[in-house]
């Protein structure tokens, strides 16, 4: 099975406690979103740090995407909040 | 056209007299820049940066690019410090020049707006108490840089 590795910043990677992890790669069709619902039921940090969606924000293979986009053969998923550099 | 272009994402300070000298070498002979320091907020002690390593150099290239296709440039330097900074610390410095100078001052605000909402970094507060919070991303940031349109 092909992984997923997903990366996690600021305060959502303080929620879950971590800043990597990996998965089976979801099957083809599935959703950031449905990923993160699946997630959230794995954890309550992941629950908790999934719950408002509106303050996330997502990139798959180091580029900005909705988080309503398909995950398809992406390797590295990443779950932010919106960005505060400059 | 292309630009001579400089893209540093470091955790070290940087020179920005030495950074302006070198765009000033090439021959533009207009040469615009800002620098981003840690703004005393009252309270604050430093301000911490997380980024996203692999991405964040992507991003800044193709801001560049972008600031490229629009100005004729001669060159661009963009520099991002990560980690921690304190209060009156360089975090950021965008430097560009061109024949003309109105290529030069607007191109720098276009790579400013424009980072501050598609580099991904993010700041974290550092009270003096040693409290910590992540400082919220402004809507009018995003406004600010679509406002210049058609990228």
């Amino acid at each position: 099975m092909a992984r997923l590795k997903i990366l996690y910043f600021a305060w959502v990677r303080e929620r879950i406690g971590t800043g990597e992890e990996a998965i089976e790669r979801p099957e083809a069709g599935t959703t950031i979103a449905a990923l993160l619902d699946r997630l959230g039921r794995t954890s309550a940090a992941h629950a908790e740090a999934f719950r408002d969606r509106a303050r996330l924000r997502a990139a798959l293979d180091q580029r900005f995407v909705p988080l309503d986009a398909p995950i398809g053969a992406a390797d590295e998923l990443a779950i932010f909040p919106p960005v505060t550099g400059g | 056209m292309s630009a001579r272009l400089r893209i540093l994402v470091s955790e070290a300070d940087f020179d920005p007299g030495a950074e302006l000298a070198a765009l000033e070498a090439l021959p533009g002979g207009a040469v615009a820049s800002f620098t981003g320091l840690v703004r005393d907020d009252g309270g604050l002690a430093a301000l911490h940066l997380d980024h996203y390593p692999g991405m964040t150099q992507r991003q800044i290239e193709a801001i560049a690019a972008k600031a490229m296709a629009r100005w004729p440039l001669l060159g661009i330097t963009i520099i991002h410090r990560h980690g921690t900074m304190a209060v009156g610390e360089r975090i950021v410095f965008v430097g560009t020049t061109s024949s003309h100078r109105t290529a030069a001052l607007e191109s720098c605000a276009f790579l400013i707006d424009w980072l501050k909402v598609s580099a991904p970094f993010w700041k974290q507060a550092i009270g003096r108490d040693g409290a910590r919070e992540w400082i919220e991303a402004r809507p009018d940031d995003d406004a600010r840089a679509e406002g210049w349109g058609g990228v």
